[in-house]
């Protein structure tokens, strides 16, 4: 019997480092392959169905849009070359760009520019409302198409621009045509990159190759418009779960970038060698306290009031944040630091005197509030123990209940009663690109129990608000009527703000180009060896 | 296995969740949800769906999953190479050294030998997987740079980042089952050592190599054997965490995803899929005591 002396241990040591080196030498010399950590694994590859983050980040890597919005939030034509508008604003007219193609070869028609329209008109918010404005959608040729509004309507190129679930991306006819609720079979865009469907394991890995057919426009790359330079050879999205594993395997150059590294992780990736962190989505994200006005006690508006004025952001912030660098205290639904950012309505600082004035005069009698607390994700996790403290604090009673996110996901669509498994609050995220104007914001939306967000918050005069914010085409005019739909949502406590924060992107530098924005893509970034 | 099937598809029905709320994202009206719930057939009664499910199975059909709209048995056998390579390493590995260890316990008895292997035992039971594994990590891939922290792969890319991707995911799953069987070897060693045809077979004068090896490992086997296909158990539980620390995309990644998604036909094909591999380690072990045992007949 042969025994492994200590030697030999040695020398397979070094044969096992010397071959798994052996991939990394091999890359520099061969293709440029971006490894990359998103914040999820892609499950679903259509982004119309579903809303996930990860879905829209995969649709613009393989579909285009109509237009995009710049680094500025301006929308830009994308693979529109040119537009107008009739002088009675009921008739847009679009041309799409020259020599535009599908990763199957075929060209990109005004047919599959309508299908996907329609299709995406089904499912988004913003959809949903221009559809409801849409008189007709018709081809004029092969290249040109024309919306026929039924009345003036305010948001037709930020709809077709919208940069955040759900993207109105263009998919061939044929594919579009998939009900809306299933999911598309094939996925073929005309974006920068091509899906490698061969290697798709869901939920692990997701490879792309440069879409070498792709024709850029001629504009600088700038957020979501402009040139759509693609510079590698092929993006790979690797899913670790673990992010500490991450972290140590951007250390050892086995990944180059992480999309969201958590905050508590900054530090060690700030002091690692070769490694940059830094902010390229100043909008950020937004945390949001909802109610249900289905269920007592927050079918009353003063016990809802008497929330808001319980809650303190900056215990928010310190729960979930730790760090006021990445955080911002704020009460603007729209977002601070843009067009329709405003404060009004949203209370200075926490006011418990008249928190618990409220609740009396509200007739609380202790009915206890089922806070759902997901555990498995860590930036909400921190906000539903900070909550239930606040209402404990004015003299409510909180049942927290801990659970993961996909049992609140399936618990929150209920609007029984608590006892057969309904519910009275939750806190969830959204990216703050979602909810820039009062339509995008499904937060505000008053559309009650079968149009509503989960919550389903009732009010006709928001739901009149919104409609004149959509029908607006002054800018002016529509700041105003933002500022109308924000005080009136806190009157009605729709939601409250948890605040703004911001998630740093972790990558090697060797890594360059990395476009700032609400989106993470890929076209412009280039890596050297 | 019918069974497991059953109260796995059981369970599922019974836990919170909805995959009909997660396909239909943050944006979904009641209706939207239904008209989902509709078309997945999960507003059928839950005896119409098993009847369903049983039916599909017959069929040699897994399913599909919610999720990705991809076919269950696709799903798993894409993910089986690294699970069932985390598998092999590990079994092998935790046998060539815990049985050594245990029978050197066995024959040093009480002495610091025997203390050294089962101190080293406690702490593989006590140490998490993955405290074990950020450790090796830290030391091996961060500190040393011999090995790479995550990932797999596939062996048509070579047989040396084949081995090196999984030499810290087999140290560290291996631990637990190394603990185990050593503890098992040692005692069923010792207590072989003490029959008589042991203390004969000195007497006539067998160098103690072969007392040991011919005589008391052979008689112990059966045991060491028995826990070794125990173990199988302790090392799918393993499997779900490792894979996470040294992200290996096997099946217990997957199944992990499934149950976050609530994605059913992933999980139950999963979980018919470890259910059939625990009872085929059971037939063989049951089939190896044959084979180390003469006297043994079924």
């Amino acid at each position: 019997m042969s025994v492994l002396t200590r030697r030999d241990f040695g020398k397979l040591g070094g044969a096992a480092a010397l071959a798994a080196s052996l991939p990394l030498a091999a890359q520099a010399a061969g293709p440029k392959v971006l490894r990359c950590v998103m914040h999820s694994g892609l499950r679903i590859t259509d982004p119309i169905i579903t809303t996930a983050y990860i879905a829209r980040n995969h649709g613009y890597m393989i579909y285009d849009t109509l237009f995009a919005v710049d680094e500025k939030l301006q929308v830009q034509p994308q693979m529109v070359d040119h537009w107008d508008v009739s002088a009675d604003k009921l008739t847009y007219s679009f041309t799409l760009r020259p020599g535009l193609k599908f990763h199957d070869g075929a060209p990109v028609t005004s047919a599959d520019c309508i299908a996907s329209i329609q299709r995406w008109g089904k499912r988004d918010g913003m959809g949903q409302k221009l559809m409801d404005f849409t008189a007709s959608l018709t081809a004029v040729d092969d290249k040109s198409f024309k919306l026929v509004l039924k009345e003036p309507y305010g948001l037709v190129l930020s709809s077709l621009g919208k940069p955040s679930s759900n993207v109105p991306f263009i998919m061939p006819a044929r594919i579009a045509a998939t009900p809306a609720d299933q999911n598309v079979p094939e996925e073929i865009g005309s974006g920068p990159f091509r899906f490698v469907k061969a290697e798709f394991q869901p939920g692990s890995k997701v490879v792309y190759e440069k879409n070498t057919d792709y024709i850029p426009r001629g504009e600088p790359a700038s957020s979501l418009a402009g040139g759509k330079l693609v510079k590698v050879d092929r993006v790979e999205w690797i899913n670790i779960t673990d992010y500490q594993t991450a972290v140590n395997a951007l250390a050892n150059n086995e990944i180059d970038y992480i999309e969201q590294p958590p905050h508590d992780l900054l530090p060690i990736l700030k002091s690692t060698d070769k490694v940059v962190v830094k902010d390229y989505n100043p909008l950020g994200f937004v945390g949001t306290c909802r109610m249900n006005f289905l269920l007592k006690p927050f079918d009353n508006p003063k016990i809802r009031q008497a929330v808001l004025h319980a809650i303190s952001q900056q215990d928010w912030a310190d729960a979930q944040i730790g760090n006021p660098d990445y955080s911002t205290l704020t009460g603007a639904m729209f977002i601070a630091k843009t067009p329709f950012a405003t404060e009004v309505g949203f209370p200075p600082k926490p006011d418990l005197a008249l928190a618990r004035q409220l609740l009396k005069d509200g007739g609380y009698d202790g009915t206890p509030v089922v806070i759902m607390q997901p555990t498995d994700l860590a930036i909400v996790t921190a906000l539903g123990p900070v909550t239930a403290q606040a209402l404990r604090n004015i003299g409510m009673t909180v049942d927290l209940q801990a659970m993961d996110w996909q049992a609140l996901v399936g618990r929150r669509a209920k609007q029984t009663p608590v006892a057969e498994g309904g519910w009275n609050m939750f806190h969830t995220t959204w990216a703050a690109a979602d909810m820039l104007n009062p339509v995008a914001n499904l937060g505000v939306n008053g559309r009650g129990r079968t149009g509503g967000w989960f919550g389903w918050a009732e009010d006709a005069q928001i739901e009149k608000l919104r409609d004149d914010f959509a029908r607006e085409t002054d800018p002016a005019q529509q700041k105003t009527i933002a500022e109308n739909v924000q005080k009136r949502a806190y009157e009605l406590v729709t939601y409250i703000p948890t605040g703004q924060y911001t998630m740093p992107y972790a990558y090697r530098d060797s890594v360059s180009g990395i476009l700032a924005g609400p989106v993470p893509v890929f076209w412009n970034v280039d890596k050297t060896a | 296995m019918a069974i497991v099937a059953t109260i796995v598809f059981l369970l599922l029905r019974f836990s919170a969740g909805d995959p009909a709320a997660v396909l239909a994202g943050d944006a979904a009206t009641p209706a939207t949800i239904a008209a989902i719930r509709t078309r997945l057939g999960l507003d059928q009664p839950m005896a119409v769906q098993l009847v369903r499910w049983f039916w599909q199975l017959l069929h040699g059909d897994l399913g599909t999953s919610i999720i990705s709209n991809q076919g269950v048995a696709h799903l798993i056998a894409d993910r089986m190479a690294p699970t069932l390579a985390l598998s092999l390493t590990t079994i092998l590995f935790a046998i060539l050294v815990a049985v050594p260890l245990g029978v050197v316990a066995a024959w040093k008895h009480g002495t610091i030998v025997d203390r050294a292997v089962m101190t080293f035992s406690v702490l593989g039971f006590s140490m998490p997987v993955f405290v074990l594994g950020y450790l090796w990590i830290l030391g091996f891939a961060i500190k040393l740079r011999w090995l790479p922290v995550q990932g797999f792969s596939p062996l048509s890319a070579g047989i040396g980042p084949f081995l090196a991707h999984l030499v810290l995911p087999t140290l560290t799953l291996s631990a637990i089952y190394i603990a185990l069987i050593a503890r098992i070897t040692r005692a069923s060693v010792l207590e072989v050592l003490g029959e008589d045809y042991i203390r004969t077979a000195r007497a006539k004068g067998v160098p103690e190599r072969a007392v040991l090896m011919r005589h008391a490992l052979a008689n112990a086997a059966v045991p060491i054997v028995s826990v070794i296909g125990i173990g199988v158990a302790l090392l799918i539980g393993g499997v779900v965490v490792t894979e996470s620390v040294f992200n290996l995309p096997g099946l217990g990644r997957l199944t992990v995803d499934a149950v976050l998604a609530r994605d059913y036909p992933v999980i139950q094909g999963i979980i018919l899929v470890f259910s059939g591999v625990y009872v085929l380690v059971n037939l063989a072990v049951d089939l190896a005591y044959v084979l180390l045992d003469p006297r043994i007949r079924y």
